[in-house]
């Protein structure tokens, strides 16, 4: 029981990934535990900072997009802690679920949007489709008969193998309405060249990644928008072209489905 | 304007600048152009700071606070902004060297400040989102326990918590009720200390199993005893925990089962005893004989009394079961008594049957007829029972065999054998198996058994026995006599098995087959034999009274051609006689047939003479014992009543115009004495031994051409 209390960083001197995440991105919702390890982290991946920016830098440009085409409520799952740069706050005025299945992630979570009326915190594992779907803080804030933005992204990392990853996703999308649209992005194996992942996995328990063609098929049933399926910072960027350098550095894929 | 485009200009190249040097360190949720335009706004009130007059340190410190606003949070952050502000054309020579300065310093105090602010309360939020985890984990994890503390302390089955030393952490209000304690009177005592002095270490055992290692749960039944020594059956189920600092704990759940004990040990008793009597029933019984039986020494002996009372059936029927029941427990009370010191069992086995089971007496006057004596003499006194005086016997099989090859079936054979030979000496005694009788009596069986087969198969053969004139010397008949060419016993002469024929009734069709056979042969023998020439053929008692005797005779004569007055039937005084002492009809229709009919063994019956005047008898066979004079060889002479009975039965026979046949004629003396006699016919030794018919066609033959 210790030991599960642990994994969910409810203890001062256990690390969570959400605090680990919230300390890469510039926030001060952390401890020094979670400080320890996101440098520990970093001194065996230095541009792991920028991997994390970069995945909260495509999520505001895919959550822009969508809210541009009329998509009003987002389901976020595996959001992590809703700091800096979140759905709600890049779609102001949207319906927002958080999902996340840490206890202080989904209790920050609670606090923080306590002021927010449109966002939600919803503690529960994004596996249990059937659970996420069903509770009261879906059911409350959004009307799956509208589109919904449901997003995905750098979650896979945490599904495993023999998990089915692209019938997870089939059991989210039967439950959307056409319109609704996926945003994914994910660690994959193969657009990065010589990026030791191996060493990334010693760092980051089961650590998943997947081939391009893999995350092709989480789209099944989508349709890709522009320009389908590329690298993390060329998905819509709404900055100077990324350096050669960082896509080298950053094994990561995104893209944008709709249904 | 071109002032003012100018400025504009160079307003956006410092906001283009300002936002590359800011954006590679902390996350700032904006595209490009939005941060470009966010920092424009800011360089322009950085601008306007410049103005002479008051510094306006506010709004200087404001705008370091809307870098952190932004999420421009990082160290190096605020240096590149400072360093900015000295270096652009913008700024770099804006307003006075001190006012610069100010502009610098009001707007690191700013950032810093909301840094602070932010950091603080970021903290804050995460420790209470922290602690909010916790105490949600916490009030999860406690609802738990008041679960389970709830189903502990209210569950049926009595549960323990025991330490590694077997002791008891915590106990609920059902094992203390089982246990006759107050649930925390067990706290600090060995689970062992309650269980039966008999199992206590069963049950230590089975807790230290299970926490040095065996972590599979562990099941046993174990005897406890409650607080006033009362025995409590608990079927106990342990199962290993482990806390998180790494302590092993049994948890122990046990479940009062003596109500079930207590009804199997009911079932199991009444499964191995009579209700009625209350002994031994059958199964017990030969569950121990089983167990005798299988015994390792090949020396060992088994021994029982088989003991069935006399005449009980008539106790039943007269004074009803209810009494029969009372005489049966009082039998088997006595019986208990009286055997009790051999050490035997003492069974019923069902009706008015017991059985006293010996192995090893416990002394070794107290052996089988010991017990049977003790059971006959306990029995001797009258019987008690509804206010009636009933005086019971009984008999007794005792039956005493080395268990070496012995059955169960076997001893129980001998014994029901031998209760039979008791009750056939009389009742009120008891007999002791004996092998070799009882070989014989098998022996006797397994023949009666096979003989209507042997019929069938043709093992019997007919020999023939001269019958001869005593006035010529010549053939006057032949005497058919059958004997059995058994394939293991060899050449059985009658005696062996005719008798044992007539018991089992299997003398009806072999007789039937005799006369077939003997009638067949004498009609071969009308050709050469004298028109006085005839056959006889021995009649038992059982066929004789057979319904269709005549039709049976008929027929065979009919099919063999013999003509009647060519056959004797000889029958015996019992088998002329009817059920109700008359003469037998059906002789009367076989004398109209012309059949001739001898009376066999004259003289050694119950000789009814008048009948002899009524009875179609054609002549009489006198009894070998009274030509010998003496069945005995001590006496060689001649005993003069002996041949005065002869002579008498001679001219008895005469006078009803019988003709005489003397049986067993072995000497020359004897033949010429029964023809001084008068006496008509020999049968004998003297004249020929019985043989097969080619020695009798031979005689039949040379008397024909004398």
């Amino acid at each position: 029981m210790v030991a599960e209390r642990g994994e969910h960083g409810i203890d001062f001197d256990e690390p969570c990934v959400a605090r680990v995440y919230d300390y890469l991105l510039g926030g001060s919702h952390n401890f020094a535990v979670d400080r320890a390890a996101a440098e520990r982290f970093s001194a065996r991946v230095p541009d792991l900072a920028a991997g994390v920016r970069a995945n909260r830098s495509f999520l505001r440009r895919a959550v822009r997009y969508l809210t541009g085409l009329g998509v009003r409520q987002f389901l976020d799952l595996g959001s992590g802690l809703p700091t800096a740069g979140n759905v709600h706050e890049a779609a102001p005025g949207a319906r927002v679920v958080y999902v996340d299945h840490e206890p202080v992630a989904a209790a920050h979570g609670r606090t923080m949007l306590a002021d927010v009326p449109r966002a939600r915190m919803l503690a529960a594992d994004l596996r249990d489709v059937d659970g996420v779907l069903g509770s009261p803080e879906v059911r409350d804030l959004l009307d799956l008969s509208e589109p919904v933005g449901l997003v995905m992204v750098g979650v896979f990392h945490n599904i495993g193998p023999d998990e089915d990853a692209p019938g997870l996703v089939r059991k989210y999308r039967e439950a959307l309405a056409p319109g609704s649209h996926l945003v994914v992005s994910a660690a994959t194996r193969d657009s990065g060249d010589g990026f030791d992942w191996a060493e990334r996995q010693t760092l980051l328990v089961d650590f998943h990644t997947f081939r391009r063609a893999e995350v092709a098929e989480l789209f099944d049933g989508f349709e890709l928008v522009d320009p389908g399926i590329v690298h993390l910072t060329r998905w819509r960027p709404d900055m100077a072209q990324p350096s050669d350098e960082l896509v080298a550095k950053l094994p990561t894929v995104a893209g944008v489905g709709r249904l | 304007m071109a002032r003012g485009s100018a400025v504009d200009g160079r307003r956006t190249r410092f906001a283009e600048r300002w936002a590359r040097a800011v954006t590679d360190e902390t996350y700032v949720p904006m595209s490009s152009d939005e941060l470009v335009r966010y920092l424009a706004g800011l360089a322009d009130r950085i601008v306007a700071l410049h103005a002479p007059g008051e510094f306006p340190a506010e709004e200087a410190r404001q705008i370091g606070a809307a870098l952190v606003h932004a999420n421009i949070t990082g160290p190096i952050g605020l240096g590149r902004t400072l360093a900015l502000l000295a270096d652009d054309p913008l700024t770099a020579r804006a307003g006075t060297a001190k006012r610069r300065l100010e502009v610098q310093s009001a707007l690191a105090d700013g950032f810093a400040a909301a840094l602070r602010d932010r950091t603080l309360a970021e903290q804050e939020s995460i420790r209470l989102a922290l602690v909010d985890a916790r105490r949600q984990a916490e009030k999860a994890l406690s609802a738990s326990q008041a679960r389970f503390q709830a189903v502990f302390a209210e569950a049926a089955i009595g549960m323990a918590v025991l330490d590694a030393q077997r002791r008891v952490v915590d106990a609920n209000q059902a094992l203390a009720d089982m246990l006759g304690h107050a649930p925390t009177d067990l706290t600090g005592h060995d689970l062992g200390e309650y269980a039966h002095p008999e199992d206590a270490d069963a049950v230590r055992s089975a807790v230290d199993g299970l926490l040095s290692g065996g972590s599979a749960p562990v099941q046993v039944e174990r005897r406890f005893a409650d607080a006033d020594g009362a025995l409590v059956w608990g079927r106990v189920t342990l199962s290993a925990i482990e806390t998180p600092a790494g302590q092993p704990y049994a948890v122990a759940m046990i479940e009062d089962i003596t109500e079930r004990r207590l009804l199997e040990l009911r079932l199991e008793y009444q499964a191995w005893h009579d209700p009625l009597t209350g002994l031994a029933n059958r199964e017990l019984f030969f569950a121990r004989l089983g167990e005798l039986l299988s015994t390792p020494d090949p020396d060992a002996r088994v021994g029982l009394c088989y003991l069935d009372l006399d005449g009980f059936k008539v106790i039943n029927d007269s004074f009803g079961h209810e009494i029969g029941d009372g005489v049966l427990v009082a039998v088997a009370q006595r019986l208990d008594l009286a055997v009790r010191r051999s050490g035997g069992l003492v069974a019923r086995m069902g009706g008015d049957e017991f059985v006293i089971l010996l192995d090893k007496p416990t002394a070794p006057d107290m052996d089988l007829t010991w017990c049977a004596e003790q059971a006959l003499t306990a029995l001797r006194p009258a019987v008690r029972v509804g206010g009636r005086e009933l005086t019971v016997s009984a008999s007794i099989g005792i039956v005493d065999r080395p268990i070496a090859g012995l059955t169960t079936a076997d001893l129980m054979q001998a014994a029901d054998t031998t209760l039979y030979w008791a009750k056939s000496d009389g009742r009120g005694r008891w007999a002791v198996f004996d092998p070799d009788r009882h070989a014989r009596e098998v022996a006797r069986y397994t023949l009666a058994a096979t003989m209507p087969a042997a019929v069938e198969h043709g093992e019997f053969v007919v020999e023939y026995q001269p019958l001869v004139s005593l006035e010529s010397d010549r053939l006057w008949g032949v005497e058919a006599l059958v004997r059995w060419r058994h394939p293991q016993l060899g050449l059985l002469p009658p005696d062996q098995f005719i008798n044992l024929a007539e018991e089992t009734g299997a003398i009806v069709p072999l007789g039937r087959w005799v006369l077939q056979s003997a009638c067949a042969q004498a009609q071969a023998w009308q050709a050469i034999a004298g028109p006085d020439f005839r056959v006889s053929v021995n009649l038992a008692v059982r066929q004789a009274h057979e319904q269709d005797l005549t039709e049976e005779v008929a027929a065979v004569l009919r099919d063999t051609g013999l003509p009647a007055d060519r056959l004797v039937l000889e029958l015996t005084e019992s088998a002329i006689m009817g059920p109700a002492a008359e003469p037998l009809r059906a002789l009367h229709t076989l004398a109209e047939m012309g059949v001739r009919l001898a009376i066999d063994d004259f003289g050694t019956g119950y000789s009814n003479l008048a009948y002899l005047r009524e009875l179609p008898v054609h002549a009489l066979k006198i009894a070998g014992s009274f030509v010998s004079g003496t069945p005995t060889a001590r006496r060689t002479s001649t005993d003069p009543v002996d041949e005065r009975i002869v002579a008498t039965l001679v001219e008895l026979a005469h006078a009803l115009d019988l003709t005489v046949i003397a049986e067993g004629v072995e000497t020359d003396e004897q033949a010429a004495r029964l023809r001084a006699i008068g006496c008509d016919v020999g049968q004998g030794w003297h004249f020929a031994r019985p043989s097969g018919p080619a020695a009798i066609t031979a005689r039949l033959a040379a008397e024909h051409h004398r």
